[in-house]
């Protein structure tokens, strides 16, 4: 028998269903992947395992675990169930831990709560777990409050309170959704390797974690299970529509996308950006130093990077909302001014920008019409009310919305809708260059290719230059002529899309390259090549910054700082590319 | 939206417009005068006859026509009141969130000081320095109640400045004037509305509490706070002297707090999904 059976559950708010008629298993020590997007209810198929729907949703059917029904269980017997039988792996680990009290206490509650060990004998325990999840020197980690360590230390803890109890099942709700590439490679690495027995409920949107790491899949859309197979089968034929549809949107490193040729006039120069701020009593952080980048007509041009390689600072201070502390943005030639202010009227206008998120940058008290006219307002004051309409009517038309979405407020749209609102703003002055930070992180994988299918369309049409942030080398393949790989604030490796996915030359590039993981069972990527995180950019290592984590460090690389040099068909900051490059 | 259409909200509004509209055309109903006295009707409880339906008080007066102009000049001197707290906090908030730095420490800092201030002495030594009068009255609830104002403006208006739709304007080049107007302005409105429906209540308290210390509305005129203070002198004999106002104070104070809540409620739904 199976060790999870749910049968028929549906999971419904007053009138909504979230999820519907939803059965499968999962079998003892198996791990399944739960796929969808958001909104595809998996979140509430986890919610109602572990007992933890809000009281405003009621739940039908039956799950069964070890026999018992979950949903007919009381809520004492639902206690005695959790951490010991049942557990579970939230996707933000600083909401799921208590801010106040220490993490080796957090831990020892758990054990002291199911009776399991008490005193000294928990505490061995947990010093023991937090050894088992490669906690770097537990004992002292012991006393830490959640926010002294960094994101990936906390999802390790959450993953010591989630198996110390030694669960027969623990279900891992997007466990590294918010985590850097790197560090969520070696997240999921550990968590098949302490596992042992547990069987495993992963619920994620990216197919290319599934593929890797799970031995049978589940696909979800809108509430209801439309395939579910073993991996393998599944992404060798897919059968139904919704799975087909996911597995073609999911960015692959294998395939570029067949770009509009690049014009060689230089629109946007970046030369030599430091860019650095005070922390108040911490001192001055370097965010971007020494960088240089030019973007041609017609190009697209990705930034990759890590949380704190100083990406979005660098987009700040070319747009002027920040002060460079030294180098020079110019634009067609034409140095530009430091502040905004010093920016001329035309400058305004060919360089637009779209944010991470697009709900945000909407003024949630302007209709979209308003929204998408407003820049024609400022540039365009000779259009009178028809000719702006019909501008901003087909403006919208080409980001593939329909009228209706003229009335509508930015909070009753999708977050997919809102940034193509919010991209039809940045297009509507049929600008010459877009910026666009991190435009599309926050989207479904469907949603993503379609938007980044309409981006290229534009750049098809007008011969639109992009500047393409994001911390994603599958979004970065999918998009761009060349990719500037940036790590703590410096320029680390600048090659044309072709030449770095193919030979990556610095040891950060192809590191980063094998952490991504690839939707296909056979070549699955994911590999946790990197050790450590990021380090502070408060205090970054000496000599070259990458080198406390690289595998190929030598003593030059601990005190002189590489310079950025060309070779072979690439930019490369590292002291041994020649080595590297020719193999032993 | 939901919220128009939810119960409490529709009967809170019809109720407060035809207490307030009542207020208004009632005394012109009855044959009675709110100054008018008749020492042949002293303390009789309410009757149909003589048309006196709410009784009258201990010099004969007509409690309807005493009610309902006590209700007028409440909620006169509550709406007054916030409109001046209204127009002193949202121009002292938002100019002190908008130029930010050392403007914005020093302006606060004043408005600190002003808080320390203990409000009820500050009252009571503006009513004996000066007459009693109305004017007074709006001054010292509008001089308490433009601190709170200021205080949410401002702060509104420092995270609106950074917010990234107002960066997407300045980019754009959008004019510092049109930011405030398009942009930081009707962002203010909700919850500067909300506020005020809050506040209207708040200052309906205040002056009831003035007047029932005997600092607020001066004889002949009256409130709906005089009116519960006389009603406690004679509530062993005449109960409906106090429990009358006393219910139309609460009734009216109840239904400025639903509706304030609906607005808040419909403003929350539009800043957040």
């Amino acid at each position: 028998m199976s060790l999870l059976q749910v049968r028929k559950l549906g999971v419904h708010y007053q009138d909504v269903a979230a999820v519907r008629d939803l059965s499968f298993e999962v079998a003892a020590g198996e791990s399944v992947g739960l796929v969808g997007e958001s909104g595809s209810g998996k979140t509430q198929t986890a919610m109602a395992i572990m007992g933890l729907l809000p009281d405003a949703a009621t739940a039908t059917g039956e799950i069964l675990f070890d026999g018992d029904d979950l949903l007919q269980a009381s809520s004492a017997s639902l206690d005695r169930l959790r951490a010991v039988r049942l557990a579970m792996v939230f996707q933000d680990p600083m909401q799921a831990l208590n801010p106040f009290v220490r993490i080796g206490r957090q831990l020892g509650h758990i054990l002291a709560a199911h009776d399991i060990a008490h005193g000294k004998d928990a505490h061995e325990r947990v010093i023991d777990m937090l050894q088992q999840v490669r906690l770097p020197d537990p004992e002292r980690q012991f006393s830490a409050y959640p926010h002294q360590l960094s994101g990936g230390m906390r999802q390790r803890v959450m993953l010591a309170a989630a198996l110390i109890g030694e669960p027969d099942l623990l279900i891992a709700d997007e466990p590294t959704t918010a985590l850097d590439v790197t560090v969520q490679a070696q997240i999921l690495e550990l968590l098949e390797e302490v596992r042992d027995n547990t069987a495993l409920l992963l619920i994620t949107h990216d197919l290319g974690i599934v593929a890797g790491r799970c031995e049978r899949m589940l696909v979800m859309e809108r509430g209801e299970l439309v395939e579910s197979g073993q991996t393998a089968a599944v992404f060798a034929a897919p059968q139904h529509a919704h799975t087909k549809m996911l597995i073609a949107a999911a960015p692959r490193l294998d395939r570029g996308a067949t770009l509009p040729p690049v014009t060689s006039t230089a629109l946007l120069t970046i030369d030599s950006a430091c860019v650095s701020y005070v922390e108040p009593g911490k001192g001055r952080l370097q965010a971007v130093q020494e960088l240089n980048v030019t973007l041609q007509q017609g190009e697209t041009v990705a930034i990759v990077g890590e949380s704190g390689s100083g990406k979005s600072s660098l987009v700040r201070a070319t747009l002027g909302l920040v002060p460079m502390e030294s180098g020079r943005v110019s634009w067609c030639g034409t140095e530009l001014g430091d502040s905004l202010k010093s920016r001329s009227a035309a400058v305004r206008r060919d360089l637009q920008l779209v944010f991470q998120d697009p709900v945000a940058s909407l003024n949630p008290q302007m209709r979209v019409s308003a929204i998408i006219a407003e820049p024609l307002l400022v540039h365009e004051r000779g259009l009178n009310r028809s000719a702006r309409d019909e501008l901003v009517h087909k403006m919208l038309d080409k980001v593939g919305l329909d009228e209706s979405f003229l009335s509508r407020y930015p909070h009753q749209l999708s977050g997919g809708q809102a940034q193509r609102v919010a991209i039809a703003r940045a297009l509507v002055l049929e600008p010459k260059a877009l910026i666009c930070d991190e435009a599309v992180a926050a989207l479904d994988g469907s949603v993503r290719q379609q938007i980044l299918e309409m981006l290229l369309q534009a750049q098809r049409e007008s011969g639109l230059s992009l500047l393409f942030i994001t911390h994603d080398l599958a979004v970065a393949r999918a998009i761009s002529h060349r990719v500037l790989v940036m790590y703590l604030g410096r320029l680390v490796e600048l090659a044309s899309s072709e030449v770095l996915f193919a030979h990556a030359r610095h040891p950060y590039t192809t590191a980063l390259l094998e952490a991504v993981p690839v939707p296909d069972p056979i070549a699955a990527g994911g590999y946790a090549s990197l050790a450590g995180e990021v380090p502070s950019i408060l205090n970054p290592p000496s000599g070259c910054a990458f080198h406390p984590r690289c595998v190929h460090s030598q003593d030059v690389c601990t005190t002189t700082l590489p310079a950025p040099r060309p070779f072979d068909n690439a930019t490369v900051a590292c002291h041994r590319v020649e080595e590297l490059a020719t193999p032993e | 939206m939901n919220v128009a259409g939810s119960k409490t909200v529709r009967v809170s509004a019809w109720l407060l417009g035809g207490i307030v509209l009542l207020a208004f055309v009632g005394p012109w109903l009855s044959p009675h005068d709110y100054l008018q006295t008749d020492f042949e009707q002293i303390l009789q409880p309410p009757a149909l006859a003589n048309a006196h339906v709410f009784g009258t008080d201990d010099l004969g007066r007509d409690l309807f026509v005493r009610t309902m102009h006590g209700v007028q000049i409440t909620v006169l001197v509550a709406v007054v009141a916030s409109i001046v707290s209204l127009v002193i906090g949202v121009l002292y908030g938002a100019v002190a969130g908008l130029a930010g730095g050392r403007i914005d420490a020093v302006m606060m800092r004043f408005v600190d000081t002003l808080y320390a201030l203990p409000f009820i002495f500050f009252v009571i030594l503006l009513m004996v320095v000066f007459e009693r009068n109305f004017l007074l009255i709006f001054v010292a609830i509008g001089a308490v109640n433009w601190l709170d104002m200021a205080r949410i403006v401002r702060g509104q208006t420092l995270s609106l400045r950074e917010r990234e739709f107002v960066q997407a304007a300045q980019l754009t080049g959008v004019s510092f004037g049109k930011i405030i107007t398009r942009h930081i302005a009707p962002n203010l409105l909700g919850i500067v509305i909300v506020y005020v429906t809050l506040t209207i209540p708040q200052a309906i308290l205040v002056e009831s509490f003035l007047s029932f210390l005997g600092l607020g509305i001066q004889e002949p005129q009256t409130s709906l706070g005089a009116l519960v203070d006389g009603g406690v002198n004679q509530m062993e004999g005449a109960a409906w002297m106090l429990l009358i106002p006393a219910a139309m104070l609460a009734l009216i104070l109840l239904c400025f707090n639903f509706l304030g809540d609906a607005f808040r409620d419909l403003f929350d739904a539009r800043q957040s999904r």
